[in-house]
């Protein structure tokens, strides 16, 4: 029988979920026994080659670049699980929904302490390369159906790896009090 | 000292239980409560600038910046907008210059939207500088702002067209009607103020008067429904060396307009419940609590009072008992429905924000400033009266077995007479469309938002305590209305808007269920989404009063009895859509950097 097949995306987020993914310390090697990865930072594989079993995804979506990768996700995966609270919920980079997006944009590039002084003619970054920010940051369920999720801020490496294994293995997850508080 | 807002503070004593109506006082005066208002108020008060802040930023009517010399406060709840609210409101617009809850730059109109206001017969209605502007045109607007840039007096925009009753009072000078269609034991002609009070209580011990009380069966009719002999009683029994009598008269259910009439046409029997009720427990105190839609009403609530005290009818040894002393305050609320809920409303007259308490203790045990505390609806204490003038029997034998006596309803919406009824409990709904001459019903929303929506199928059901319990909000939808957005959607505002706050599930779960509403509405719902709705509302059960319990009502009803208004809106192909619109989403953004909005 052929391994289930992995992928995972950082969206809005600061990598630090897929850090403590890599908390899982030497538990690594026996992750990539039980699963073959595909499309993720992690090995750096940039577009999905075949259809994956799990897809993992860390931050919410806060440009059309990130829906769109979250969409490919879901076309792509059979199940796929929101990671830490900014998947969840839109977590920090989502304090800015209660401001207009231009208000935002002429702190960074106008008005900040930084470039203030740095950009006269009052540049704002358009280039059509560039991915357009969206009204405010949805969480990930808001854009396509998540099937799981597991909080924290980063969750746990311990939380993602008994995830990870009761899914792969269809266990029940166990969810030891240590591994789901926060304080 | 000729400083406005100190004089109003001496006027109340430098009591902090009275902060409601020193800020009431100073947004008359200065059209806001500012900042230099608030420390001179904390100073002199003695308590801190945050406890003054948090009461005047939790009520409507209060505000820290201007509100222009003309404030208009126009009604935005459901049944306003099906009598035209919307085109009232662009005319107002139009005229003034200013779009709806901001002020002109000349800070001459302020335009604020508002919940239902207890005009819902006369509806478009709107408040201005407190005074009632009842079915209102365009043509009105046109000239009622029009008035203003000439800097007329209220007085002078609202006219002369004094509606009926003691709405054409030196004292009221109102506008509004009061639309009695059918006349019971409260709002009956001929009736002597003090009659009871001076043939039978001076006759009766307090013992007697909760026993005839208890025996009539009569149950609260400000919506809960408790039964108030038992409530009485428990109050009689209660220790304390000083007990109160709360009459609520806060009405903010929308639809509901009964306490208002009652209020203007029998004022005299209200207060004399209300010493019947101090005679029964033993209060030597008692407080009219009068939302602040009807200040227009409380000089002439005062004028009949004084008359009351005048006739030793209120004061001391009422009616020859002796050391029976006994006399009644009007206490103003601020624009918060949640205030209506008996121990909010205590909590706003000591000054505070209008924040339901945990129970127990009950008001009964621990009311008002700690003391055992009776609050009865204004229709609950005049039947009291009727009780003990004609007896128990004669009220048990009106009405069903649960419900006995009478009710006054309010009914409004889509039908001919729209106005208030007294009726016998045991009334069907179709009784009452047949009455109120009411054609082609799609939907009849029976106890405000808090209550039903029922459809045609159900309008076999009996208004009673066991079926349809209602504190009177009749409101009816015809054929061409829509529901869901019209009516289901505004409720569900309502409640979003006039939660406290406190407790978690109702301040986040009917926001999040207004949001799947939203999405069905606009054609992305699934069958999952209604489960969903139906699943989120339980844990309202929860919540600390009322207001929470029964904010999901207008939703959850709804999916109940007309659930195919819900069929027809939700996608049956797929399990499941999130609503996501990536063009929508990427229009501000475009928009900041100057991009064309496309995206893949
Ligand atoms: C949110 C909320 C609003 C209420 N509003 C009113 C009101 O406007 N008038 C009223 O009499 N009772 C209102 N009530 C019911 C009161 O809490 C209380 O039960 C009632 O005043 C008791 O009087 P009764 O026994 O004579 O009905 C409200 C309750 C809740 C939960
Ligand atoms: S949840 Fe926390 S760790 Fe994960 S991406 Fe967001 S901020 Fe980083
Ligand atoms: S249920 Fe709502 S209104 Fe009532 S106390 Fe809780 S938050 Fe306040």
């Amino acid at each position: 029988m052929s391994k289930p097949i992995l992928a995972t995306a950082s969206l809005a987020g600061c990598f630090g979920c897929h850090m403590s993914l890599l908390d899982i310390d030497e538990r690594i090697l026996e992750l990539i026994e039980l699963v073959d990865f595909n499309k993720s930072p992690i090995n750096d594989i940039k577009k999905f080659t075949r259809p994956c079993d799990i897809g993992l995804i860390e931050g919410g979506c806060c440009n059309n670049d990130n829906v769109h990768v979250l969409k490919d996700f879901r076309k792509h995966c059979k199940i796929l699980v929101s990671v830490g609270e900014c998947a969840i919920m839109g977590g920090l980079p989502a304090l800015r929904n209660g401001l207009p997006v231009s208000d935002c944009l002429e702190e960074a590039y106008l008005n900040g302490p930084s470039t203030k002084d740095e950009n006269p003619e009052g540049i704002m970054p358009n280039d059509v390369e560039l991915p357009i920010l969206l009204d405010k940051v949805y969480p990930c369920h808001e854009v396509v159906k998540m099937d799981y999720y597991l909080p924290g801020c980063p969750p746990d490496a311990e939380l993602l790896w008994g995830a990870l294994t009761a899914l792969i293995k269809g266990n029940e997850l166990e969810l030891p009090y240590e591994v789901i508080k926060y304080d | 000292m000729n400083d406005p807002v100190i004089n109003i503070i001496e006027k109340y004593n430098k009591d902090y239980t009275r902060l409601m109506d020193i800020l009431i006082d100073v947004q008359d005066e200065a059209g806001c409560v500012n900042e230099d208002a608030v420390h001179k108020i904390a100073d002199a008060i003695g308590i801190s600038v945050v406890d003054v802040e948090q009461t005047l930023s939790f009520y409507h009517f209060f505000s820290s910046e201007p509100r222009g010399k003309y404030t208009v406060y126009l009604n935005n709840s459901a049944v306003a907008i099906m009598m035209g609210r919307d085109m009232i409101a662009g005319a107002f617009e139009q005229e003034a210059g200013c779009s709806f809850n901001s002020v002109t730059g000349d800070g001459l109109i302020g335009l604020f939207d508002t919940a239902c206001i207890g005009m819902n017969d006369q509806e478009p209605a709107a408040i201005i500088n407190n005074e009632i502007f009842p079915r209102l045109t365009t043509k009105k607007v046109r000239q009622i702002v029009k008035g203003m840039r000439e800097g007329r007096p209220v007085e002078e925009l609202r006219g002369n067209d004094f509606g009926d009753g003691a709405n054409s009072h030196e004292l009221v000078r109102s506008l509004v009607r009061n639309n009695i269609k059918r006349k019971g034991p409260v709002l009956e002609d001929g009736y002597k103020v003090g009659s009871v009070i001076r043939e039978h209580l001076t006759n009766m011990s307090p013992r007697e008067v909760i026993k005839t009380i208890k025996k009539s069966n009569i149950r609260g009719r400000g919506g809960a429904g408790f039964p108030t002999g038992m409530k009485w009683d428990f109050c009689r029994r209660a220790e304390g060396d000083q007990k109160y009598i709360f009459c609520n008269a806060d009405e903010g259910e929308p639809g509901t307009f009964k306490d208002r009439v009652i209020l203007t046409e029998a004022p005299g029997l209200i207060i004399e419940g209300m010493v019947i009720a101090a005679y029964a427990v033993g209060a030597s105190e008692g407080l009219l609590y009068v939302r602040h839609e009807y200040k227009y009403l409380v000089k002439y609530l005062n004028k009949v009072m004084d008359e009351m005290r005048a006739g030793n009818l209120l004061g001391k040894n009422i009616a020859g008992i002796d050391g029976f002393d006994f006399d009644v305050r009007i206490q103003l609320g601020a624009g918060a429905y949640v205030c209506g809920e008996e121990s909010a409303l205590i909590e706003s007259a000591e000054g505070k924000r209008g924040e339901p308490r945990d129970r127990p203790p009950f008001p009964v045990q621990k009311g008002y400033l700690e003391k055992p505390t009776v609050v009865n609806n204004v229709e609950t204490l005049c039947l009291a009266v009727k009780i003990l003038k004609n007896g128990a029997a004669w009220f048990r034998d009106q009405g069903t077995e649960d419900s006995t006596g009478t009710k006054i309803l309010s009914v409004s919406g889509d039908c001919r007479e729209a106005g208030v009824y007294e009726v016998t409990w045991g009334f069907t709904v179709n009784d009452v469309l047949k009455t109120v001459d009411a054609e082609q019903v799609q939907a009849v929303q029976v106890g405000g938002p808090s209550g039903a929506l029922i459809g045609p199928d159900e309008f076999d059901r009996v208004l009673c305590y066991s079926d349809l319990s209602t504190g009177g909000s009749i409101m009816i939808f015809d054929e061409n209305r829509d529901l869901l957005k019209d009516v289901v959607l505004n409720f569900m505002e309502f409640f979003i808007e006039e939660s406290c706050g406190s407790c978690s599930t109702c301040r986040i779960l009917p926001v999040l269920m207004k949001q799947k509403m939203e999405k069905i509405l606009e054609g992305h719902g699934t069958e999952q989404d209604i489960k969903d709705i139906k699943e989120w509302a339980r844990p309202l059960e929860h919540s600390r009063c009322g207001l929470g319990h029964t904010a999901a009502n207008p939703i959850l009803t709804s999916i109940k009895n007309l659930r195919n208004l819900y069929e027809r809106k939700v996608k049956k192909d797929v399990e499941f859509d999130t609503g996501f619109d990536l063009h929508k989403a990427i229009r501000e953004g475009s928009d900041a950097v100057g991009r064309i909005p496309i995206a893949h």
